[in-house]
């Protein structure tokens, strides 16, 4: 790895800390979910009705970390910002892995050329 | 922007995920040809920074909140092939692990923001850079690429959620899936990306560049080309 990917990579291991300001801002603000992005309960304080479909559908996947809280919804504050960098974290590594594989298999292809 | 399961009719979420399939066979095709290896080593770094980025929620004081994606500047610098598998396999990331955008709805997601987006992010960056290759008109041309890209994408979303209503509803005549008219979900898709969280990306965009130009100018793919440097 060059010096200029290093220092690239400890960038975005910094951006992966600072991720709580994606949910302190917004509750600073009181600003609520993207618009669009409701869950069922919200919608049905929006419009006073679950359309139908939609209640089928919305719990169809139980993601591992939902929303990027490693634990429940409820916990302290403490604890989302810490569970919320976890989850920066995570996403990082799994994208580095799903690219390092990617590279492999691109390595292997001009090798066996 | 992340459409959750349930908003979208089977019969918008198919089709798009047929186009989507499509895009990613297509892009899968241009890489293997001419994707030059002095880019290989960002393609993880590109698709963690849009991953990360779209961690911070950036909010409309009393409303709602947005974020950008990343995929413009990741066109820009590893050209929009690149930027459709990066992008996307965070869009699978997200859904998949953290519950972020429907599963049934990721071809649309992937089509508004992994498609749409890096695509109209690079043909703008290039049709207003011109021939310049650093200076303001290029600055110019990397901020416009992020603000509109965003917002293209913004509003592919809203049609998306706006045609809903027109599709499918129920006995009752009440909609089925995403419950807002084209009227009101493409206006406020639109504006909040104009007002906000399009500058937001239009900033991201242009200052990344901005470095990139400064230290590591032969890896920009939209100005160095693709095969500079092989």
């Amino acid at each position: 790895m060059t010096a200029f990917q290093k220092k690239l990579w400890i960038g975005l291991l910094i951006m992966a800390l600072m991720t709580p300001l994606g949910i302190l801002l917004p509750r600073i603000f009181r600003a609520e979910e993207a618009w669009g992005e409701w869950g069922v309960h919200q919608v049905e304080k929006l419009i006073g009705y679950v359309p139908e479909g939609l209640n089928k559908m919305a719990d169809l996947w139980r993601a591992p970390f939902p929303d990027y809280h490693v634990a429940g919804d409820d916990s302290s504050m403490a604890f989302q910002v810490l569970s919320y960098i976890i989850s920066g974290l995570i996403g990082m590594v799994a994208c580095a892995l799903v690219f390092l594989l990617v590279s492999r298999l691109i390595a292997k292809a001009k090798h066996g050329k | 922007m992340h459409i959750p399961d349930g908003y979208l009719s089977p019969q918008t979420y198919i089709p798009l995920f047929g186009v989507s399939i499509v895009f990613w066979r297509m892009a899968q095709k241009k890489l293997k040809k001419q994707l030059s290896l002095k880019h290989v080593p960002y393609l993880g770094m590109a698709a963690a920074f849009s991953f990360l980025i779209q961690m911070f929620n950036i909010p409309i004081p009393g409303g709602t909140t947005g974020h950008a994606v990343g995929a413009a500047i990741i066109a820009i610098l590893l050209g929009p092939w690149t930027a459709v598998i990066a992008v996307s396999v965070v869009l699978i990331i997200q859904a998949i692990i953290f519950g972020d955008g429907g599963i049934t709805a990721l071809g649309a997601n992937c089509f508004n923001m992994a498609v749409v987006m890096p695509f109209v992010s690079y043909g703008l960056f290039k049709l207003v850079k011109g021939r310049a290759t650093g200076g303001v008109r290029v600055a110019v041309a990397a901020f416009l690429s992020g603000y509109l890209g965003l917002t293209a994408a913004a509003l592919l979303t809203a049609v998306e959620f706006g045609i809903q209503p027109l599709m499918a509803t129920g006995a009752d005549g009440r909609p089925l899936y995403a419950p807002y008219p084209l009227s009101l979900a493409v206006p406020v898709m639109v504006l909040e990306h104009l007002a906000l969280f399009g500058v937001a990306e239009g900033l991201v965009t242009m200052l990344l560049l901005k470095y990139f130009l400064k230290h590591e100018h032969d890896l920009v793919y939209a100005i160095a080309g693709p095969s500079a440097n092989q």
